[in-house]
């Protein structure tokens, strides 16, 4: 019998994958997917789970053997949460990472949407060259600024700042900010800038009143794109704000536990599901958004 | 536009003022931001203005109040940092449109894209020239080729190897498990549900991650009880306990399959997306001919969605030659697990070599030179289509 034999029409119409096989759902499928996510979720659970035990447990037993005691009081507590947040500065750390985190968002979108609306839309001289020359700077790896940068960073004083870092961040995420909004901003139709430019709007009002608006479903995907990279950086904090201090953010914060407290397990794994917890609300509110922009810099629209 | 227009002519009169003092209050906060404990000693000053010396004191021997400092420095370079951007170029746009048309023209595109050439400029073009000529340069500025020929040794050859290694396992076990969980949950009802629990872990941070998988490689002397996952379920089979993230060689897969535990939700979104783009027709046509599952999705599917795997391949990819988190934290590189990014840090801040840190971040550059160059290639023929 050949597969033509076989009814290839879907019942379940064109919502699903077009070429479900046969074994739709079959029993190994079903199994096989259940495995998967059981798999990747596993780890994470096992450090959410321990970050609530009793310290005194927490390396006598696996922490699944804990999910037995599941109802027994003494089994759980909420003390490593409060000794991180108080004795490892997690608290301060988390302030200091929205610090960081805000600006170090909202300047590279600003800056680059004003760009990658100037390179779209007002005609100039050396226009293209330059886009190539913004476009072609996606090469360079950060790793290639630390050193200069920390050096004028040293004699102007800015190491160690917040204003230092979100710069620094900022043209880091230039190149890429400003070739994803340019590719959106480019195909909005033209006609919209006719009319305005007609009634006497200036560049400046187009931008906000015309661009900016129509052009939300892109910079919402960057802006939570960028959040995240920079919530999670690591390199850039340690290098330009040093391995420390009262500016730590909160990778850094956890970087330099798993130096000081690596064998305190109840203190480690609550600590690291503190700097998770946002990324995973902003992720798990936003996961749409998010899609829409990976996709958008990956494939065809 | 019209009723917009006469509204922001009666604005427009006190804007330019409105737009100036709110610069000069973004420079003072700029001040506070950059001065050493700026936050502590604008409370501590306001303090003294209210006729609390006491909690002014405290305030600058390093206590009393230091959660509020914080919180007033935030609100300061939230203003700073997210207004202040806004009033640049809200001014500088203001103040250029009162030009003559025929200046105006000529000046505002520079306004528009002037601070992302200049930011652009001084931390990627001259630090990447900066970065290049400094790898030739010894301690005292002297020409010398000692940083390269150096990279050719004993423990920089490790380095050059554990990257390569890391490239190769990390890049094909994070696109190629994307795929099949891409192929596989495609074929399901919840297929919503099911991709999160798989694509979760990219939103964490590396060091978190790093955190996740000690926990679950942790080891036990045999004597004890065996609290991480990987040496519970080892030791249940009969194993001796076995120090997964410390010992090398086991230790670099144990970092390799962190990464790939991150990225393989990236390359499932992207390459699940591709999959529900190619046609109906192509499938049937294929299907018609007797392919039957396997062959219809390595001879049909895969060659037509071939692009958004190059995408995914290469975006990983040049992440993973710039890794750094895991292996820092992991173990900063002891373990024979050292790779470039980590050793570079490491000769930056612990045996000041500018020179090799320099030569070992223009190695970077030139690998992923290649990788991005095919990235960029392949998403103008993936516009073009």
């Amino acid at each position: 019998m050949t597969a033509s034999a076989k009814p290839i029409a879907r019942s379940r119409g064109r919502r699903f994958a077009f070429w479900r096989a046969p074994m739709l759902e079959s029993l190994p499928l079903r199994i096989s997917v259940l495995v998967i996510c059981f798999l990747w979720t596993v780890p994470t659970a096992g450090l959410l789970v321990s970050s609530f035990r009793n310290p005194l447990l927490i390396t006598k037993s696996g922490w699944w053997e804990g999910l037995l005691h599941l109802f027994e009081a003494n089994q759980w507590t909420l003390s490593n949460y409060q000794q991180v947040l108080a004795g490892d500065n997690m608290g301060a750390a988390f302030l200091n990472s929205l610090i960081v985190t805000i600006p170090s968002t909202v300047i590279p979108i600003t800056v680059a949407a004003f760009a990658a609306y100037a390179f779209a839309w007002i005609p100039f001289r050396g226009r293209g060259f330059l886009f190539i020359v913004v476009v072609a700077l996606l090469v360079v790896p950060l790793q290639m600024a630390l050193i200069p940068i920390l050096k004028i960073y040293s004699g102007a004083s800015l190491y160690g700042t917040f204003v230092g870092i979100w710069l620094a961040h900022t043209a880091f995420g230039l190149p890429l900010a400003i070739f994803l909004l340019y590719n959106f901003i480019s195909q909005l139709p033209r006609d919209l800038f006719e009319s305005a430019s007609i009634d006497g709007a200036s560049h400046f009002q187009a931008f906000v009143q015309i661009v900016l608006p129509l052009s939300v479903p892109a910079l919402g995907a960057f802006t939570i794109f960028q959040f995240l990279w920079v919530w999670n950086d690591l390199l850039v904090a340690l290098v330009f704000l040093g391995p420390g201090g009262d500016v730590q953010i909160m990778p850094t914060a956890l970087f330099n536990m798993i130096g000081s407290r690596g064998g305190s397990w109840h203190l480690l794994t609550a600590g690291a599901f503190l700097t998770m917890m946002v990324p995973l609300l902003v992720f798990l509110t936003l996961q749409r958004a998010f899609v829409r922009g990976i996709l958008a810099g990956s494939v065809k629209s | 536009m019209a009723p917009a227009r006469t509204h922001e002519s009666g604005l427009s009169r006190f804007l330019p003022i409105a737009v100036l003092i709110g610069l000069l209050a973004a420079a003072a906060g700029v001040r506070i931001l950059i001065e050493p404990h700026g936050g502590q000693n604008l409370l501590a000053s306001f303090y003294d203005l209210i006729g609390n010396p006491a909690g002014a004191e405290a305030l600058r021997n390093g206590q009393g109040d230091q959660f509020l400092a914080k919180l007033l420095l935030a609100a300061i370079a939230l203003f700073v940092g997210v207004g202040g951007i806004w009033l640049l170029f809200t001014g500088a746009s203001t103040l250029v449109e009162r030009f003559p048309p025929k200046f105006r023209d000529r000046i505002l595109p520079w306004v528009f894209i002037g601070p992302a050439l200049l930011l652009l400029g001084i931390y990627l073009v001259y630090p990447a020239v900066a970065t290049i000529i400094g790898s030739f340069q010894d301690q005292k500025g002297a020409f010398t080729l000692a940083n390269w020929s150096s990279l050719a040794t004993g423990p920089f050859l490790e380095i050059l190897r554990n990257n390569a290694i890391w490239l190769v396992a990390a890049t094909a076990g994070s696109v190629g498990l994307g795929l099949l969980v891409a192929a596989l949950f495609d074929r399901i009802k919840r297929e919503a549900l099911a991709k999160t629990f798989v694509f979760v872990p990219y939103a964490l941070s590396l060091v978190g991650a790093t955190v996740i998988w000690s926990f679950v490689y942790a080891w036990q002397p045999a004597s004890q009880p065996q609290f991480g996952l990987l040496n519970a379920i080892w030791t249940a089979f009969g194993g001796e306990p076995v120090p997964w993230s410390t010992k090398f060689p086991i230790n670099i897969p144990a970092e390799i399959l962190i990464m790939i535990w991150l990225q393989t939700g990236f390359a499932m979104v992207v390459l699940s997306a591709a999959i529900k783009g190619v046609s109906t027709e192509v499938i049937e046509a294929a299907r018609l001919d007797g392919a039957n599952e396997r062959q219809l999705f390595f001879g049909v599917i895969v060659p037509i969605i071939r692009g958004s795997i190059i995408t995914v391949a290469t975006t990983i990819g040049i992440a993973t030659l710039k890794i750094f988190d895991i292996v820092m934290s992991m173990s900063g590189g002891r373990n024979h697990d050292d790779v470039v990014a980590v050793r570079m840090f490491t000769e930056m801040f612990q045996f000041f070599n500018d020179g090799r840190a320099a030569a070992l971040a223009t190695v970077l550059f030139i690998a992923v030179l290649p990788v991005m160059v095919i990235n960029l290639r392949n998403f103008r023929r993936q516009q073009a289509m």
